[in-house]
């Protein structure tokens, strides 16, 4: 399981914010990346995510592989994307250039790039802030952001449990992957396809069962110390906002409005450059 | 009276998050749609909203598909994180009839929670994703029904018969707790 990011701890001005900015710029920013088609707006917050990323200081070795799986389901989206409907930027830009020539529908327009770079441009605009969310937040902070902004800190805690226990799950899978290859069931990729099911059901039934054991034990233990017994609860893992925060969260909130109304002002999500 | 969201519940969903994230990375990919494959990660989530309810399971599915998604693809696609969701609170507004619990799923029960799967999981993948999709995304439209059909039927299958099973399989050991019988 050596394919998954989680939280490093360093000491950058963005480890130092509040688990509450990180999330919120975390929010906001994947919405408006989410909303806009608009290439200048993207095209700046491409910039900007990677200059907050280089300034988080995360290695390449923390998210490369990660990185690399991103980019091959990249590929194989924008290829789906022209292989289903290689008329879309046509559709969407109303004009129709066409560089090459091919078999029925397939014309290789520059509508049709336009349109596959601005949904490449969203991919990689938000990858550097999710990963740079995880790589710098700590989990148990996250979850007093999380009542901070107003969440029941019911939900607060099962995020506390949930990211406290992944590795203890991914741990207990591979110790029962184990075992069950010691008894002889194949589990790579060699196995064909009925046989790698019933393979995956004789990890995931003892994963399961002993897990409803552990919901049992915590949620005994959280009952004995009270739990659930009063409205409101403290976090010790919480941070005040300090000035920097303030700074970033001024920041996002206008950056966002501003790319919003960028998008918006001329009636439609896309910026056309073709008329 | 049952809470619809007591401690044993803050828990489950927690647990069961954990466990929906780990079995992100365990999948049998199908073809050559992108994104798309066997994800026994969904048979999960369906035991455990089955069992503890529509707000376990709308959190699983919610904050699972989420986490799991930027923990180990390191982005969000948000389109297809709400019809978990919804796959999961729809599934657990019917769990008090499917009693696992309480022992007494089989025969019926069974077939109840195949129909109620079913319906859920068409609902979430053939309407709910590719419309938000398109709305969110403006993909091409027939390139997100494409993938909408295939997560909607390699669900429904791995719902049917990993989840079913799982269910069977522990509404058998949960009888124990619950064999006693009231003396008058």
């Amino acid at each position: 399981m050596s394919r998954v990011l989680s939280y490093v701890e360093k000491d950058t001005w963005i480890h130092r914010l509040s688990g509450v900015t990180k999330l919120v710029f975390f929010l906001l920013w994947s919405i408006t990346s989410m909303v806009s088609y608009d290439t200048r707006v993207l095209a700046v917050m491409l910039v900007l995510s990677v200059v907050i990323f280089k300034a988080s200081k995360t290695s390449w070795k923390q998210v490369g592989s990660v990185f690399k799986f991103i980019m091959f389901f990249l590929c194989l989206n924008v290829l789906a994307i022209y292989i289903f409907s290689p008329e879309q930027g046509v559709k969407i830009y109303g004009t129709k250039h066409v560089l090459v020539s091919l078999a029925g529908n397939y014309d290789l327009t520059k509508e049709q790039l336009f349109y596959e770079l601005n949904v490449i441009l969203k991919y990689f605009t938000v990858i550097p802030a999710v990963l740079m969310f995880i790589v710098t937040t700590d989990p148990s902070e996250f979850a007093a952001s999380l009542n901070k902004i107003g969440v029941s800190y019911y939900i607060g805690y099962a995020v506390a449990i949930a990211l406290r226990y992944i590795p203890d799950v991914q741990d207990d899978y591979a110790k029962i992957k184990r075992a069950q290859e010691a008894r002889g069931i194949e589990m790579s990729k060699k196995a064909k396809f009925m046989d790698r099911v019933k393979s995956i059901a004789a990890i995931i039934f003892p994963l399961i069962f002993s897990s409803m054991d552990r919901i049992d034990v915590v949620s005994n233990a959280m009952q004995l110390r009270g739990f659930g017994k009063n409205r409101r609860r403290t976090w010790y893992s919480a941070k005040p906002l300090k000035k920097n925060d303030w700074v970033a969260l001024t920041f996002t909130v206008i950056f966002c409005v501003g790319a919003f109304i960028i998008t918006f002002i001329n009636g439609s999500r896309f910026y056309n450059p073709f008329v | 009276m049952k809470k619809l969201f007591g401690v044993k519940e803050v828990v489950a969903a927690g647990i069961g998050t954990a466990i929906f994230v780990a079995l992100t990375q365990v999948q049998i990919p199908i073809a050559f749609i992108p994104n798309t494959s066997l994800q026994p990660r969904t048979a999960l989530l369906a035991f455990f909203a089955a069992i503890f309810g529509p707000v376990v399971g709308g959190v699983i599915g919610l904050l699972g598909h989420a986490l799991g998604d930027a923990i180990a693809y390191g982005s969000v696609w948000w389109s297809w994180v709400f019809p978990e969701a919804l796959l999961g609170i729809v599934i657990g507004l019917f769990s008090s009839k499917f009693q696992i619990k309480e022992g007494g799923f089989k025969g019926k029960q069974v077939i109840l929670f195949n129909i109620v799967q079913i319906a859920a999981n068409a609902l979430a993948w053939a309407l709910l994703a590719p419309g938000l999709d398109i709305l969110i995304y403006s993909e091409p439209v027939n390139k997100v029904f494409v993938q909408g059909m295939i997560a909607m039927i390699s669900n429904i299958i791995v719902v049917g018969i990993l989840g079913t099973l799982i269910g069977v399989a522990y509404t058998q050991i949960g009888a124990k707790a619950h064999s006693l019988t009231k003396e008058d």
